[in-house]
C-alpha cells in the first residue's frame, strides 16, 4: 500500500498536518443513511475522518437505488445502513466504519447516552420533535450537532453547538500586522540604520517600503504632535511626501510605499472584534474552562503589560521589493517581536493553568504559538439551542423576510420545512407524498402553515400559494443532486467545527434550488461574526455582500438576530 | 408489467419533479412520465473530465433521470486524485480516468450507458460535440475551457435579424473548484455570456519578475522559480524540463535548497516546491460535492424544464462561513466566439491555401496553422498525417468553390494562438462574405445549413 499521505496532499495544503490530525480523531455519528447522509459522509471519509457509525433502521427498496449511489441492485431487502457502510469502507481502509440497525428516532428516545462517544453527530432527514430531543442530549454531552435535510427541491443544514471557537480563520482578507505606525524598539533602530537618501541609485530602489513608511511616519508624527495623518488632505499630504523621495519613475518600493500607506492610517491597538472577545464573560476563567478562553485571559493580561495595547505581533511580512540583505534582516526583525510576545503569552497561560488548578503544560506549545499569530482573527461561533429557536422566534424580523423581495422564498421554504412535520405529525405522511390527493395537501398544508405562523407571532404574514404547491409537489422526496448539494455543505461545515479552523456557516443555512438558487444564512447579531451572506437568486446582482469580514460587521447589524443567540 | 413497476418505482423521487404539474416551472415544461423517459432515452450529456468535478458529474447525472452520458478525459489516475476522486480506489493507479469512472458509475447505476473517451478535447472532431443536448464542464483549465466554449459556440448560427437560431443553442453548463471556493455557471450561447465574454473574469497569472528570480529573491518560491525557470536550462541545455518526472523534481528542490542557502531565505520544502512549479490547486471532496450537485441541478432543469435555471453565474465560498451570489452576467455582442462570427470578405479567387496564411496574420485572429471546416465537412486537415493527404489537394482550389460557390457562409478554422506567452489550441467561427458573387448566384444557391 502506498503512503497513506499522499493521497491527502491536496488537502493537507489546505488545512495542513494538524487539520488533519483532527481530523482523523474524530468520530462520526450519522443518523440515516439515505442520499443526503450518506454523500455528507463519503466526503467525510474520502477525507480520513477516524470512524464512522452509521445508524439506520430502513432496508433498501428499488426507489432507493434511484437516488443513493452508495446501494446496488443487490442490496434490495437488505439493511441501508449495512449497504452504505460497506460501501464507504471501500473509499478508505483507513477509517473505521460501523453500522448499527435501527431508527435513529427509537435510539433517541431509548438510549440517549448512545450518542455522548462521539465527536459530532450528523443527523438527517429528522423531524421537529427528534430534532429537539436530540439538541439537548448533545449539548448536555457536549457532543458537536449538525442537522442537514433535503426536501424536494429545498433543503437546509444547520449546526447546534454551543459554542465554537475558531483560531486559525483563514480568511481571505486581513490586513498584515506590520505596526508602521507603532513600531517597537527593534524595528525603530533599524529603520535608522537606513538612509532613505543613500546615492547609490540600485541600493536606493532597493529598500524595502516596510523602511520607508515607518520612517516616513517618524517623521509626520515629529512634525504633527505625536499625530497621525487623519483627514483626506493630510492623507494626500503623506503620500506626497513619499513621492517626493523618490528619484526615479521605475522605483517600485516607492510605488509600492505609497499603495501601502493606507496601513499607516489605520488605527493601533486591538480592533473590536478581538475587543468584544476580551470582554465575553467566559474570559474570566474556571478550573472547568476551555483551552482557547485560558489563552483568552493570557492575551488580555499580555494586551494589558507587555503588549502595550497591542496583540501579539504575528510575525509574517509580504513580500515586496527589496535587496535579499534587507528583507532577509527585516524578516527577522519581524520573526524575533513574534517569538518574543509568544513567549510571554506562553508564560501567562502556565500561570494562569495553574492558578485555575490545572497542569501547567497542559496546552501546547503548537496550540498557543497558533493562537498568538491568529490572535487578531479569533472568532467565537454561538448557536442558539433548537427549541429556543423554535420556541423564541424574533417575530419581527421573522415577519420582515417573509415579505421582503430578497428573503421571502428562502423564508417561505424555512416556514414549510418546518410546516410539514406538524402536516406529517398528524396525517401520518408529508403533503403529497402519495398520488391522488394532492388537492386536499394542499388545502391541509396551508392550514398547517397558518397555524404555524399564527404560533410564531406572525399574525397577517403569509407563505404564497405558489409555494406551497411546490412544496406538495416535493413530496418529501430526496433527490439524489439535492442531497449532494446539502451533504456537500454539512460535510464542509463538520470538518471546520471539528478542527478550530475556519468560520463556519451560522445558524441556518436554507436552500432552494428551485427556479434559480436561493441559500440563505442568518446570522446572529452578538458577539462575533461570521460572514453574512444572503443571495438572491433571481438573477438579479444581489446586494453587494461583502466577504470580507471588516465590511461583515455592518451588515450584520442589518440582518435579522432570527436566531439570535 | 414487472420490469415497469420496477422502474417506475426506481424512479420514486425523480418522478414527482418530472410527472407532476408545478407553478414553479420553465415555461416549455410539459410534465408526465413521457418526459421522464424522453430524458432517459434521448437527452444525450457529454461531461467533460474524469477528475474531481468528473466523478461527482457522472453520479449526480446518472442518479439525476440521465442514462446516455459521455465522458472525456486524456489523464491517468494519480495517488493525489484519491481524496476526492471516488470512483478511483488504489489499484487504478495509472489507469485512464475516463474509463475507470465510466465503469464504476455504470456498476453501480443499472439502465445508464456512459461512453468513456480516452483522449484530448482537441483531438475529437467538432461534429462529436453536435450530438449532446448539453456539455458539462468539469476541467481546471482556461485554455479547455476556451476551447470547448468555441466549439460549443460554433454551432451557433444567427438569423437575418441577428437573433439565435434556436436548434443551433449548444448550452454548456461549467462548473470549477479551487479549495474553499467554487463556481457554477450556465453558458446559452446567444443569450448568456459566453466564456470568451466573460474571460476577464479570470485573474491573469502570478507571474514573478525575472529580475527578482535571478537578482533579488525573498522568498521561497523565488528560490524554486529561479531553480525551475533559469538553472534548469543552464545546466541541461535542451532537455525539457517534466513536472511528473520525480527526479526533475528533485534536482529542482535540491537547487532552490541551495539558493536559499545562499541568500539566507527560508521555506524551501519539497512539498513547496511542488506546489509552485506544477502550480498545485488544493482541493477537496465537499467543494467539488457541491459544484457538481449546482451543475447538474441546472443541467436537469434546463433540459426538462421542471423548474426555472439559475441565471447565471454562481459563486461559491466557504472559506468564511458560507458565501453564496448569483450574478447575472451580460453577454458581450461583439464577442468573437459567441457573436455572430468574425467577419471576413474575400475575393471568389482566393485559394484555400491563402486564406489559410491570412488568418495567420488577421490581428482579431493570429491564427497559425489552421485546419479548415465547412458544413461537415474537412476542407483542410493539418493533422492526422492521413487526412493531411487527403486534404492537401484542395490548398490550390478556390475556397469559393469549395465551399459550394455560395455568397456568404459559416466555416470553423482550428489552430493554435499565443495567449499570455503561451501556445493553445484555438476554434474560430468564421463568417465568410465572397465579393464578386454573382446576384444570379445568391438566389439559385441556398445559403446556410
Amino acid at each position: 500500500m502506498a503512503e497513506p499521505k499522499a493521497k491527502y496532499d491536496r488537502q493537507l495544503r489546505i488545512w495542513g498536518e494538524h487539520g488533519q490530525a483532527a481530523l482523523e480523531k474524530a468520530t462520526i455519528c450519522l443518523l440515516n443513511c439515505g442520499p443526503t447522509g450518506s454523500e455528507t459522509l463519503k466526503n467525510l471519509v474520502l477525507g480520513g475522518v477516524g470512524s464512522i457509525t452509521v445508524i439506520d433502521g430502513s432496508k433498501v427498496e428499488p426507489g432507493d437505488l434511484g437516488n443513493n449511489f452508495m446501494v446496488d441492485e443487490s442490496c434490495v431487502g437488505q439493511s441501508k445502513a449495512k449497504c452504505v457502510c460497506t460501501f464507504l469502507q471501500e473509499l478508505n481502509d483507513a477509517v473505521k466504519a460501523k453500522f448499527i440497525e435501527e431508527y435513529p428516532e427509537a435510539l433517541i428516545g431509548s438510549n440517549p447516552s448512545f450518542f455522548s462517544q462521539f465527536t459530532i453527530v450528523v443527523a438527517t432527514q429528522l423531524a421537529e420533535d427528534s430534532m429537539i430531543k436530540l439538541d439537548k442530549i448533545c449539548r448536555e454531552a457536549n457532543v458537536l450537532l449538525i442537522f442537514a435535510r433535503s426536501y424536494g427541491l429545498t433543503g437546509f443544514v444547520r449546526i447546534s453547538v454551543k459554542e465554537h471557537a475558531v483560531i486559525e480563520s483563514k480568511p481571505d482578507h486581513f490586513l498584515d500586522d506590520l505596526r508602521l505606525n507603532n513600531p517597537w524598539p527593534e524595528l525603530k533602530r533599524f529603520a535608522e540604520t537606513i538612509d532613505l537618501n543613500v546615492t547609490d541609485p540600485v541600493a536606493h530602489k532597493h529598500t524595502p517600503y516596510v523602511v520607508i513608511l515607518v520612517k516616513i511616519v517618524e517623521e509626520w508624527t515629529k512634525a504633527h504632535s505625536g499625530a497621525l495623518p487623519s483627514t483626506r488632505d493630510e492623507k494626500k499630504e503623506f503620500k506626497e511626501l513619499l513621492k517626493a523621495g523618490m528619484v526615479a519613475m521605475d522605483e517600485d518600493n516607492y510605488k509600492e510605499a505609497i499603495e501601502a500607506s493606507f496601513k499607516v492610517f489605520a488605527s493601533r491597538g486591538i480592533n473590536s472584534d478581538l475587543l468584544r472577545i476580551m470582554h465575553d464573560s467566559c474570559s474570566e476563567v474556571e478550573s472547568n474552562s476551555s483551552d482557547f478562553w485560558v489563552m483568552v485571559a493570557a492575551l488580555k493580561e499580555f494586551i494589558a503589560n507587555e503588549g502595550g495595547e497591542e496583540a501579539p505581533l504575528e510575525g509574517s511580512i509580504p513580500d515586496m521589493t527589496s535587496s535579499t540583505e534587507l528583507y532577509v534582516s527585516l524578516q527577522k526583525i519581524y520573526q524575533a517581536k513574534a517569538e518574543a510576545d509568544f513567549l510571554a503569552i506562553q508564560q501567562r497561560v502556565k500561570s494562569i493553568l495553574k492558578r485555575i488548578g490545572r497542569d501547567p503544560d497542559s496546552i501546547s506549545k503548537e496550540m498557543i504559538k497558533s493562537f498568538c499569530k491568529n490572535a487578531r482573527k479569533l472568532k467565537i461561533c454561538r448557536y442558539r439551542p433548537i427549541e429556543d429557536e423554535f420556541n423564541n422566534p424574533s417575530v419581527a424580523e421573522l415577519q420582515k423576510h417573509l415579505t421582503d423581495e430578497e428573503y421571502s422564498v428562502a423564508m417561505g421554504f424555512y416556514i414549510l420545512l418546518r410546516a410539514v412535520d406538524r402536516f406529517a405529525a398528524n396525517y401520518n405522511s408529508f403533503p403529497g407524498q402519495f398520488e391522488g390527493e394532492m388537492d386536499e395537501d394542499i388545502s391541509r398544508l396551508k392550514t398547517a402553515v397558518v397555524g404555524l405562523l399564527s404560533d410564531l407571532g406572525c399574525n397577517g404574514t403569509t407563505v404564497t400559494e405558489d409555494l406551497i404547491n411546490e412544496m406538495c409537489r416535493f413530496g418529501a422526496s430526496e433527490l439524489h443532486a439535492v442531497a449532494a448539494f446539502i451533504g456537500g455543505i454539512a460535510s464542509q461545515e463538520v470538518i471546520k467545527i471539528t478542527n478550530f479552523l475556519f468560520f463556519t456557516a451560522h445558524n441556518k443555512t436554507i436552500c432552494s434550488h428551485g427556479g434559480n438558487f436561493h441559500i440563505q444564512q442568518h446570522r446572529s447579531k452578538v458577539s462575533i461574526i461570521g460572514t453574512v451572506e444572503c443571495f438572491d437568486g433571481t438573477g438579479k446582482l444581489s446586494q453587494s455582500i461583502t466577504t470580507s469580514w471588516d465590511g461583515a460587521v455592518d451588515l450584520l447589524q442589518a440582518l435579522p438576530p432570527i436566531y439570535a443567540t | 408489467m414487472a420490469e415497469s413497476t420496477v422502474h417506475q418505482s426506481r424512479s420514486r423521487d425523480l418522478d414527482k419533479l418530472l410527472l407532476r404539474p408545478g407553478n414553479l416551472v420553465a415555461p416549455t415544461f410539459e410534465p408526465g412520465a413521457q418526459l421522464r423517459d424522453d430524458l432517459q432515452e434521448y437527452a444525450r450529456i457529454l461531461v467533460v473530465g474524469a477528475g474531481g468535478l468528473g466523478c461527482e458529474l457522472l453520479k449526480d447525472l446518472a442518479l439525476s433521470g440521465f442514462k446516455n452520458l459521455e465522458v472525456i478525459d486524456m489523464d491517468r489516475i494519480e495517488v493525489t486524485n484519491l481524496n476526492r476522486q471516488f470512483l478511483f480506489r488504489l489499484e487504478d493507479v495509472g489507469k485512464p480516468k475516463a474509463e475507470v469512472a465510466a465503469r464504476r458509475v455504470m456498476e453501480r447505476v443499472s439502465g445508464v450507458n456512459i461512453v468513456p473517451h480516452f483522449c484530448r478535447i482537441e483531438d475529437k472532431d467538432i461534429d462529436f460535440y453536435r450530438d449532446f443536448i448539453i456539455i458539462v464542464l468539469g476541467l481546471d483549465s482556461v485554455e479547455a475551457r476556451s476551447y470547448i466554449n468555441a466549439v460549443a459556440c460554433g454551432f451557433l448560427e444567427y438569423d437575418s435579424d441577428d437573433k439565435p437560431i434556436e436548434e443551433t443553442v449548444k448550452p454548456m453548463v461549467d462548473g470549477g473548484t479551487e479549495g474553499f471556493k467554487g463556481h457554477a455557471r450556465v453558458i446559452i450561447p446567444g443569450s448568456t455570456p459566453c466564456f470568451e465574454c466573460t474571460i476577464w473574469l479570470f485573474p491573469p497569472q502570478v507571474k514573478f519578475p525575472l529580475c527578482t528570480l535571478a537578482e533579488t529573491p525573498r522568498t521561497a518560491a523565488h528560490c524554486i522559480e529561479y531553480a525551475h525557470l533559469i538553472k534548469w536550462d543552464e545546466v541541461h541545455s535542451g532537455k525539457t524540463f517534466d513536472p511528473d518526472d520525480p527526479e526533475h523534481m528533485k534536482w529542482v528542490y535540491t537547487e532552490a535548497v541551495k539558493r536559499a542557502e545562499l541568500f539566507g531565505i527560508q521555506g524551501v520544502t519539497y512539498s513547496l516546491t511542488q506546489g509552485v512549479v506544477k502550480n498545485i490547486i488544493p482541493a477537496i471532496a465537499s467543494t467539488n460535492a457541491i459544484v457538481s450537485a449546482a451543475c447538474t441541478l441546472e443541467t436537469l432543469k434546463l433540459v426538462s424544464g421542471c423548474s426555472k435555471t439559475l441565471s447565471n453565474y454562481l459563486t461559491y465560498n466557504g472559506v468564511e462561513g458560507l458565501h453564496i451570489k448569483v450574478t447575472e452576467f451580460v453577454k458581450d455582442k461583439d464577442c468573437l466566439v459567441c457573436g455572430p462570427g468574425v467577419l471576413l470578405e474575400l475575393d471568389t479567387s482566393v485559394t484555400l491555401q491563402k486564406f489559410i496564411d491570412m488568418l495567420e496574420e488577421h490581428p482579431k485572429l493570429l491564427l497559425s496553422k489552421a485546419s479548415v471546416s465547412h458544413q461537415a465537412t474537412n476542407l483542410y486537415m493539418q493533422a492526422p498525417q492521413v487526412l493531411e493527404e487527403m486534404t492537401r489537394s484542395n490548398l490550390n482550389l478556390p475556397l469559393f468553390e469549395l465551399m459550394g460557390k455560395v455568397p456568404r457562409d459559416i466555416v470553423h478554422v482550428t489552430g493554435t494562438t499565443s495567449r499570455d506567452d503561451k501556445k493553445a489550441s484555438c476554434l474560430r467561427k468564421l463568417c465568410l462574405v465572397f465579393k464578386g458573387a454573382d446576384a444570379v448566384t445568391d438566389q439559385d444557391m441556398a445559403v446556410g445549413a
